[in-house]
């Protein structure tokens, strides 16, 4: 079977405008979650779309395009990727979306309620709906093949990169996939606020903290990550120059349990695990060490902590890096992966986010830790009951050589 | 060994008539459903008409908690959900609940329901900064649409993969096309697989409005819908939401159920030209045909039935008919096409999978709906769009097809099942 790898990455997050940014920043343990405007969130600052993304663009599209929109430009140039110059139909864009266009779709409706229809943007049919991003970055890119976009909350990162696989398998070499995410306008937050998930702490240092004894809600954020994907076999013949890593093993489950409660057990959680490693074709002893879903409330850490004991019957190292920037919806699991891609690269862990006091029997990884790890699982989960799970391995040296 | 996908159920909720039985005789007396819009004063809009569904959740078996947590739309999953189980014969008690899916598409979700809310915690729109205090408790399920599909999965307690599709109004075809991949690849045995939306709201009219895409045709409602009209100014904005039970055939068999038809062929493309243009040449769409035919491994004069997006707009019409001439040549002349938006109108996300619905009810009932208020054909449109009368043929091979914002165009494929 064609197989699937990592060759570029972009990054637009809390912690850092490029992705060496962010991978730095996360090394270095700096918390970018800050009370801003009465509650905790974390926020992109010092992102300006002006000399990312073209001024037309800027004007028809939300902030959670231009993220993603700049995010795919960083994407393509560490791939050394032009869609340009290969066939059109040889490149596809698959991404996940959570919550849209939200600030576009604020302004609008506030304009129709207070100024009536007239006010009403000729951009708001394009701008706010969910499919808004990918239809952007193909017409930028000129890409025209298979595409997709996934809603499936904070597992979405996770699912656009299971699609972008059956998209190389089925015979299109190369896939913008991930995703972004910009759930920090006024409305939305309010949204948020309705699921009685997120930390009403004040100080950044007590709020969001994935495993903490103390866990008490999440902080929202924005940003997220783009990745190139590309079948290994035209990645070598174009001559790309790195591998992040093969996207080896993918698997989705549904608790169907309950639209808001937390799922009985860690039943269906595991088994996206396994199955993930299962296709993969991997032990679980092979894994280096897990990203987990880190949702941050007791209950659901309890349940990804007895998912990760289960399956592995050891204690695996485990990290939740996303700790020092929020939860970024749909953008996090993307973000999950271009981290856990970094790790395998430059052989380090980093730490699970803003932990102090370690409350489930797990290996958490609390300062960056030196392993040459070659298997990594990243959890995602999505609120109502999604759980997806994928196996990063590292792509040897040689194995471009090899598919060519 | 290749894994096929069945239909195995369908459930319908469209205007006209909520469910399947309502719905085809809608589409086969060739009635339209389109009116003057009564959900809100239309009056300051430049289109004031839309097919709306005469829908009553709890008659339509939901319970008082899933109409309280969400949003039309996604109480239109919950009921075509319901039908197209009921249909199947599916016993979930008796199933894998492991292998069971679902993929729901939609293009704007739960777009009505945020809107109302905002209305409130804006105090009408007069304030940015909005007060959470006046905020209903289940928004959070309003501003992720991922909702629909959580709620399909915990109303039947599925644990296979799940996932809302959106990719604008390609969403349907798209969802569904998911679905069948989801069964090739081994990912699932069952799927309950289709789209929903309810954007007859004010914001929704009003964007379309901006862009003038709706029709105008106000003072004559019931024939504003004119796919391939020469006369026709635009679409006319519809909901409603259609499921299919799809199945790998091995399990239908091994269960006895009756099979509808055969998903034999799904592709999609992107135009890469611009969010609301098409260019008229059908390029990228044709694409999509040509490799959703070669998947089914069908030549193009095998196709007995197209049911077109024919959306009523200027531009699309045309385009889809330089598509169908592209992909399938000669054929494209002889071929029925016909577009149900000119009866239930375009309800965005959902209508494509209320499409194929129709397209597995033309296989099995030989019928071919028809393209209602056809009167005089676009000279740029000139195939056989089975004007006003629905048509009493044998359909062996259907071909559906969408095209929507984003520049998507997609195209599925269905067959008489034969082993």
């Amino acid at each position: 079977m064609t197989r699937a790898v990592i060759t570029g990455i972009g990054v637009i997050a809390p912690s850092g405008l490029t992705a060496e940014e962010h991978w730095r920043s996360t090394l270095a343990g700096e918390l970018h979650v800050g009370y801003h405007d009465d509650m905790l969130k974390g926020q992109v600052s010092g992102f300006a779309a002006e000399g990312l993304v073209d001024p037309r663009l800027i004007i028809q599209t939300d902030r959670w395009s231009w993220m993603s929109l700049a995010a795919t430009r960083m994407a393509l140039d560490d791939a050394k990727y032009d869609p340009a110059g290969h066939d059109p139909y040889a490149t596809s864009v698959v991404l996940a979306a959570g919550s849209g266009g939200n600030e576009f779709g604020q302004k609008e409706i506030q304009a129709l309620w207070s100024r009536g229809r007239a006010a009403v943007s000729a951009y708001q049919s394009i701008a706010w709906f969910y499919a808004a991003s990918v239809g952007q970055t193909s017409i930028l890119h000129g890409t025209k093949g298979p595409n997709s976009v996934l809603v499936s909350e904070g597992a979405g990162g996770l699912d656009s990169l299971g699609v972008a696989r059956r998209i190389i398998r089925r015979g299109t070499p190369a896939v913008i996939a991930g995703g972004t995410e910009a759930p920090l306008s006024p409305y939305a937050l309010v949204c948020q606020h309705t699921s009685g998930r997120l930390t009403a702490s004040r100080d950044p240092r007590t709020g969001y903290r994935p495993f903490d004894a103390d866990a008490n809600g999440y902080a929202p954020g924005e940003g997220g990550a783009v990745l190139v994907v590309e079948a290994a076999a035209t990645a070598a013949e174009r001559g790309a120059q790195q591998v992040y890593g093969e996207i080896a093993g993918y698997a989705a489950t549904h608790d169907g349990h309950h639209p808001e409660e937390p799922a009985p057990d860690s039943t269906q959680l595991a088994r996206a695990m396994r199955k993930a490693l299962a296709d993969a074709d991997v032990t679980p002893d092979e894994v280096g060490f897990v990203v987990a879903d880190g949702a941050g409330t007791p209950a659901l850490d309890a349940l990804e902590a007895a998912a990760i004991r289960a399956v592995f019957g050891r204690p695996v190292p485990v990290t939740a890096p996303q700790g020092f920037v929020g939860r970024l919806c749909s953008g996090g699991a993307a973000l999950n992966v271009a981290t856990a891609l970094l790790a395998l690269r430059d052989g380090v862990v980093p730490a699970v986010g803003n932990l102090s006091r370690p409350g489930h029997e797990l290996d958490l990884v609390r300062e960056p830790r030196r392993l040459a790890a070659d298997v990594v699982l990243v959890n995602a989960r999505g609120f109502g009951g999604f759980n997806s799970s994928i196996v990063l391995k590292r792509y040897p040296e040689e194995g471009l050589k090899h598919a060519r | 060994m290749t894994r096929r996908t069945v239909v195995t159920g369908v459930g319908v909720v469209a205007p006209g008539g909520v469910n399947r039985r309502a719905f085809w005789e809608l589409l086969t007396a060739g009635r339209t459903a389109t009116r003057r819009i009564t959900f809100f004063d239309p009056t300051d809009f430049r289109s004031q008409i839309a097919a709306e569904c005469d829908f009553d959740p709890i008659k339509a078996g939901l319970t008082s908690q899933e109409v309280y947590r969400n949003d039309r739309f996604t109480q239109f999953a919950l009921a075509a959900a319901d039908e197209a189980l009921a249909e199947s014969g599916l016993d979930l008690d008796a199933t894998d609940r492991d292998a069971v899916a679902v993929s729901i598409g939609s293009a704007v979700g739960a777009t009505t329901r945020l809107e109302d809310e905002y209305v409130n915690v804006s105090n009408h729109g007069r304030d940015w900064q909005v007060d959470e205090r006046y905020a209903s408790r289940f928004l959070y399920q309003a501003l992720v649409p991922s909702s629909a599909a959580t709620e399909v999965a915990c109303r039947y307690r599925t644990h296979g993969p799940a996932a809302v599709i959106s990719t604008g109004c390609t969403s349907g075809l798209d969802s569904i096309g998911y679905g069948h991949q989801l069964i090739e690849d081994g990912d699932a045995d069952v799927v309950i697989a289709g789209a929903a939306d309810a954007p007859i709201s004010p914001i929704s009219m009003a964007c379309f409005d901006a862009i003038r895409a709706t029709s105008a045709r106000n003072d004559d409602p019931e024939h504003a819908s004119r796919p391939f009209d020469a006369t026709r100014d635009g679409f006319v904005m519809g909901e409603g939401a259609a499921v299919l039970i799809l199945e790998e055939v091995e399990h239908a068999r091994r269960r006895g159920a009756e099979i509808f038809c055969e998903v034999a062929g799904f592709a999609n493309r992107s135009n890469a030209f611009h969010m609301t243009g098409l260019r008229p040449d059908g390029l990228e769409m044709a694409e999509a045909i040509t490799d959703a035919l070669g998947q089914a491994r069908l030549d193009p004069t095998a196709v007995s039935y197209i049911n077109a997006h024919g959306s009523g707009t200027k531009q699309n019409d045309r385009h889809e008919t330089a598509a169908f001439k592209r992909s399938l040549g000669q054929h494209a002349y002889d071929v029925p096409v016909s577009s149900i938006k000119s009866m239930v109108g375009h309800s965005l996300g959902a209508i494509g999978a209320i499409e194929l619905a129709a397209c597995v009810l033309a296989i099995r009932y030989g019928v071919i709906p028809p393209t209602a208020n056809l009167e005089n054909r676009d000279p740029e449109c000139d195939l056989d769009y089975v004007p006003k009368n629905a048509r009493e043929q044998r359909v062996d091979v259907a071909l559906s097809v969408g095209s929507g914002f984003g520049g998507f165009q997609s195209a599925a494929v269905l067959r008489r099942w034969s082993a």
